[in-house]
This record gives structure tokens, C-alpha cells and sequence, in this order.
């Protein structure tokens, strides 16, 4: 098999897009995923935390 | 400083400077007559000053404390001092060369400094010395809050901030000897480039053994905007500057990629450098001090997490928009010009989650001028990423393209997001890290702010009428079919803009300086411990030794 252009083209076209859609989906599904709520919740409030020393 | 390192680490940082300087010493003995010789010498003086530090405080007691007790901040304090200098530094480079646009003889016929080698200096130094500088100063010190942890190494992080300035200096010092590889925002030779793959390299190891070590189940979402953006930058800078040198004794090299691949290669890398050098980064910044100085959590984690992975995915492929018409397959050009507009998604789902999380705290806005830096950058990120993808499209691209509104677009975009969430980050930074109430002085704050709004609005106003007006000479045709005006025409029209946009740079300029004195005063300030949040008190149960530490 000759790797030309086309064959770039032909790649980008079809996986290159098959890629990005999957990736959207798993991102999706990782975000909303019922059980990271929790874990996203205390992220987004534990950084306003008083931190001024290191846990330990 | 130096009283933080044991007597080995002193040592060792001693040692690790000499090996340095005998590199510089080589090049400066097998440099012969090139600037190559002159680079050598720079990167000895460059490190007997630090050695000179180093040996300042060498007898200086050891740390008994256990550090791991304490957050290191030493190279944030340092980082952000670098930071300001280079932006004082960058940004006058910058109006002087704005200046010789509208008046030429300010080049004084030197060589050093005419247009061409002078421009670069001002990019360099604003987008790597300012930008970069704050980029690690403050990645080092999220990196550490959000996961509760010490950081990584006590030399190594003076490796990668002292490193990388060493990188800068050598960058900006070439320029004025005429050392360029003409890549734009990739101007350093090969050896300035080798030396900033081990810096970074060693930049992510930091990072990645502080997060190792996090007390965190999660790692907070700045985190990972620092992170896309080391990673990122590595793959860009090794890529876009594979060259082979002319000599092993000069300075002088040619790149690896033939034709339009490296023109494809270098917009590759020159718009992902605005994507990751002077995006992601600076979302890292925003996605941790906005909160923080607001008091509020932000207004949608998830969708910080969605925006994320939407910038991280769509940036990669937009470089190709700058190459519309030009000898780019029209597929690649419809390609990055697809991904620049959909790049609009993520980009206002950032800045719509901050406006969001300030909602409920105007009279906070209103009243703090900090947080008013914080809001006004995300106002102009919200502007010049519709801005951008507008440009993108091919058509509009046909107007925009080689006038002063791209010029206008990256400086909305530099100016307007970037520095301003710099500055309001470091307003809240600086009298956190020194353990101080507040700022030296608000009124000074507030000054800023306004002399930042001034300049921006002046600088991207007057670029727009610039760019359009130039853009538009450019395609009119009489109606025998020959072009109206020549190029001297447009350059007459464009001369009160160039004054224009040389004030307004000049106020930016004048709002950096009284930044920095600030900030000097901030740090130097006798201590008043009127804050008693800051002093540090028993560990609450929940944050109660482990005896198996």
C-alpha cells in the first residue's frame, strides 16, 4: 500500500472523526457519571479552604 | 532563600552551576567570532551571579523544621519578581517599537536596534518572560494548595524558574546580535532550544511528582489547564524546532521541514502556542483565583471539566487558519478553519462559567479592583475568542489577513485576557504568599486597573479602524481594473493610528510599572499581623498527622 496524500485525507476523514466523536462521548459520560458528583462538589468548595500549611 | 536548603542541596546547586558555566565556557572558547561565543559568555555571567547567591548564604543554619511541614513559596516569590520585570521590560521594548512605526528615526541607525530585531524582543518578553514567568510562579503555588501538599524537590524548581530564564536571556540577547531562526514566537537557536527541552522536562516532573504526592482525591481542574499547557509546549517546541545546526560552533541552523510543511508546522506550533502558552495556562490561573478572591465556588464544575477537554481537543487543530489562500490543501485550511469556529464552544463556556461564578457578587467587583481585573480579562477573553473564530473564516480571513486588526486581535487577546487575569492574580497572590492584610496600596490597584483598561481599549481601537481601513485600501480597484491606492497610501492613512496605538501601549507600560512598585512594596513592607488567617495555627483533626508518615 502506497501512503499518499489520499490515503492522509481518507484517515482524517473517517477516523480522525470516529476519534473525536468518541472522545466526546467518553468525556461526557465522565463528567456526568452519577457517582463523581460528589468528588466534583467537594472539589470545586475545598479550595476555598483556609491553606496556609500542607495536609499531612 | 537559601537558608531553606541543606548544606548537600547547597552543594549540589553549586556543583550543578559549574557544570553549567563550563558549558557556557565551551561554547565561549569554540564560538570563535560567532554570537554563539558571546551566548557561552552570558550563560557564565549568568550563573556566577546565582553562584554568587548561593555562596552568600551558604553558612547559613540548616532547616530543622521538617519541611514537608511547610509550603515551598521561595521560587513563587522570585518567579513573580521576573515576572514584572520582564513585563516592565517587554512592554517598553514594545511601545519603543511602536514608536518607530509612526517615527522611524527612533532606530538611531543601529543595527541592534532596528525593527526587525527589536520586535521580537518585545514577544519574547512579554508572552515568555512575563507570561511564562507567571505561569510557573503561579502554577507552583496551586499546584500545592489544591493538593495539600509540599512541592516536589527543593532544587528542581529553582532548575526549571532560573532555567527558563536563562532560555529568555539567551532569546533576547540573540535578537540583538541578529541570532533568529525566523520562526515567529520560535526565534531561538538550536541551543537555546535544547536547553529549554531539559527545563521543561523537568518542569513536568515537578509538577507530576507534587501531584503524585496530593492529599486530594481529586485533582482540581487548574491543575489540569497547567498541565495540558506543559505538556502541550513540550510536544509544540520539540516539533516545531527539529533544525540541524550549520556547526557545532554556531549559531546558526536550518529546520528539518521543507515547503509548506513547515509552514503548516510552524502555525501548528504558533497557534497552539497561543493556545496553550496563553490560554490554558492562564485558565489554570483563573479556574483558582477567581474562586478564591471571589469567596465563591465556581459556578458549574462540570462544565469546567467539558470546557476543558473542548479546548484541549478542538485547539490542536486550528493552526491552519493562518494559512488560508496560500498553498495549504484547501481540505486543511476548511479544516482548521472548522475547528477555529467551533473552538467558540468551549471558549464561552469558560468564560461564562467565571461571569456566572461572579454573579451574586457585583458590589465584590465593584468595590475590589483585583476582582475587577479578574472580570474585565474574562470580558476580553469572551470577546477575542469570538474575535478569533470569526477571523478563522476564510472570506473574513481575506480582509483581516496581513493588516493591523490581527494585530488588534492579538493584543485584545494579550493585553485584555491575558495580563489583565495575570495582574488580578497576582493582586491576590502577593499579599497571600508575603502573609500581608492586603495589597501596599489599593488606590495603587485601582490605578492600574484603569490605566490597563485605557491602554487596551486605545491599542485595540485604534488597530481595528488600522487594520480595516488598510485591509479595504488594499481591495479597491479603479474602474479600469488597477489597484486605487499604493502601499505608501495606506501607510500615510494608517499614521494616526500608529500614534494612537503607541499611546496606548504607553499607558499599559506606565499601568505595569506602578504594578510593580506595588508588589516591591507589598513584599517589603514591615509585617503587621493584622490578618490573623494567615498565622499559621494547630492542625484541626482533620488535618491531624498520620503516625505512619
Amino acid at each position: 500500500m502506497i501512503v499518499d496524500h489520499d490515503t492522509v485525507v481518507h484517515f482524517a476523514k473517517s477516523w480522525g472523526l470516529f476519534y473525536l466523536i468518541g472522545f466526546f462521548a467518553v468525556v461526557c459520560v465522565y463528567t456526568f457519571w452519577p457517582s463523581n458528583r460528589q468528588r466534583f462538589r467537594d472539589a470545586k468548595s475545598k479550595i476555598l479552604e483556609r491553606d496556609d500549611k500542607p495536609c499531612r | 532563600m537559601i537558608a531553606q536548603l541543606t548544606l548537600n542541596e547547597r552543594t549540589s546547586a553549586l556543583g550543578l552551576l559549574i557544570l553549567v558555566a563550563l558549558t557556557g565556557a565551551l561554547m565561549a572558547v569554540i564560538g570563535g567570532d560567532d554570537p554563539f561565543a558571546a551566548h557561552g559568555v552570558i550563560i557564565i555571567l549568568f550563573c556566577a551571579v546565582i553562584a554568587a547567591f548561593v555562596i552568600s548564604g551558604f553558612d547559613a543554619p540548616e532547616p530543622r523544621i521538617d519541611r514537608q511541614d511547610s509550603y515551598y513559596d521561595d521560587p513563587t516569590k522570585v518567579g513573580i519578581g521576573l515576572s514584572m520585570a520582564w513585563a516592565v521590560f517587554g512592554m517598553f521594548m514594545g511601545v519603543w517599537v511602536a514608536a518607530q512605526l509612526a517615527w522611524p528615526d527612533l532606530a538611531f541607525d543601529g543595527a541592534w536596534s532596528s525593527f526587525g530585531r527589536i520586535r521580537p524582543t518585545h514577544t519574547t518578553g512579554v508572552i515568555f518572560g512575563f507570561g511564562g514567568n507567571a505561569l510557573i510562579a503561579t502554577s507552583f503555588h496551586v499546584v500545592q494548595r489544591t493538593s495539600r501538599v509540599r512541592l516536589a524537590g527543593q532544587i528542581s524548581p529553582w532548575f526549571v524558574l532560573l532555567g527558563y530564564n536563562l532560555f529568555c536571556l539567551l532569546a533576547v540577547t540573540g535578537y540583538f546580535m541578529g541570532v533568529t531562526q525566523s520562526k515567529e514566537y520560535a526565534e531561538p537557536e538550536w541551543y537555546a532550544d535544547l536547553w529549554l527541552v531539559v527545563v521543561w522536562v523537568t518542569y513536568f516532573v515537578v509538577f507530576l511528582r507534587t501531584l503524585a504526592r496530593r492529599r486530594e482525591p481529586h485533582i482540581y481542574v487548574a491543575n489540569w489547564y497547567f498541565m495540558a499547557f506543559i505538556v502541550v509546549v513540550a510536544i509544540l517546541h520539540i516539533v516545531n524546532n527539529l533544525a540541524v545546526p550549520i556547526s557545532f560552533t554556531q549559531s546558526k541552523s536550518y529546520t528539518i521541514w521543507p515547503g509548506v510543511q513547515d509552514a503548516m508546522v510552524q502555525w501548528w506550533y504558533g497557534h497552539n502556542a497561543v493556545a496553550f502558552f496563553l490560554t490554558a495556562g492562564f485558565l489554570g490561573m483563573l479556574y483558582y483565583y477567581l474562586p478564591k478572591r471571589a469567596e465563591r465556588p465556581i459556578f458549574s464544575y462540570r462544565l469546567s471539566i467539558l470546557s476543558f477537554w473542548g479546548i484541549t481537543f478542538f485547539y490542536m487543530w486550528a493552526g491552519s487558519h493562518h494559512l488560508h489562500y496560500t498553498a495549504l490543501p484547501h481540505w486543511v485550511q476548511n479544516l482548521g478553519m472548522t475547528f477555529s469556529v467551533m473552538l467558540l464552544v468551549p471558549s464561552w463556556a469558560s468564560a461564562g462559567n467565571a461571569l456566572l461564578t461572579l454573579n451574586g457578587a457585583w458590589d465584590k467587583v465593584r468595590d475590589d479592583a483585583t476582582l475587577r481585573f479578574m472580570m474585565a480579562a474574562v470580558v476580553f477573553y469572551g470577546l477575542s475568542t469570538f474575535e478569533g473564530s470569526f477571523m478563522a473564516i476564510r472570506p473574513v480571513n481575506s480582509l483581516s489577513h496581513y493588516t493591523d486588526w490581527t494585530v488588534g486581535h492579538v493584543h485584545a487577546g494579550a493585553l485584555g485576557w491575558v495580563a489583565l487575569i495575570t495582574f488580578g492574580s497576582l493582586y491576590t497572590l502577593v499579599p497571600a504568599l508575603w502573609k500581608r492584610p492586603q495589597m501596599y496600596s489599593p488606590a495603587l490597584v485601582e490605578a492600574h486597573f484603569w490605566l490597563a483598561i485605557a491602554g487596551t481599549l486605545i491599542y485595540v481601537f485604534a488597530m481595528w479602524n488600522s487594520g480595516i481601513i488598510q485591509g479595504l485600501m488594499w481591495r479597491t480597484y479603479t474602474e479600469e481594473g488597477s489597484l486605487a491606492y499604493s502601499f505608501v497610501d495606506t501607510l500615510v492613512a494608517m499614521y494616526p493610528y500608529y500614534i494612537a496605538r503607541t499611546v496606548g501601549g504607553a499607558l499599559f507600560l506606565l499601568g505595569a510599572i506602578i504594578g510593580s512598585y506595588n508588589i516591591w512594596m507589598t513584599a517589603k513592607r514591615p509585617f503587621m499581623p493584622a490578618a490573623t488567617d494567615d498565622v499559621p495555627q494547630a492542625l484541626s483533626p482533620a488535618h491531624a498527622r498520620v503516625p505512619a508518615e
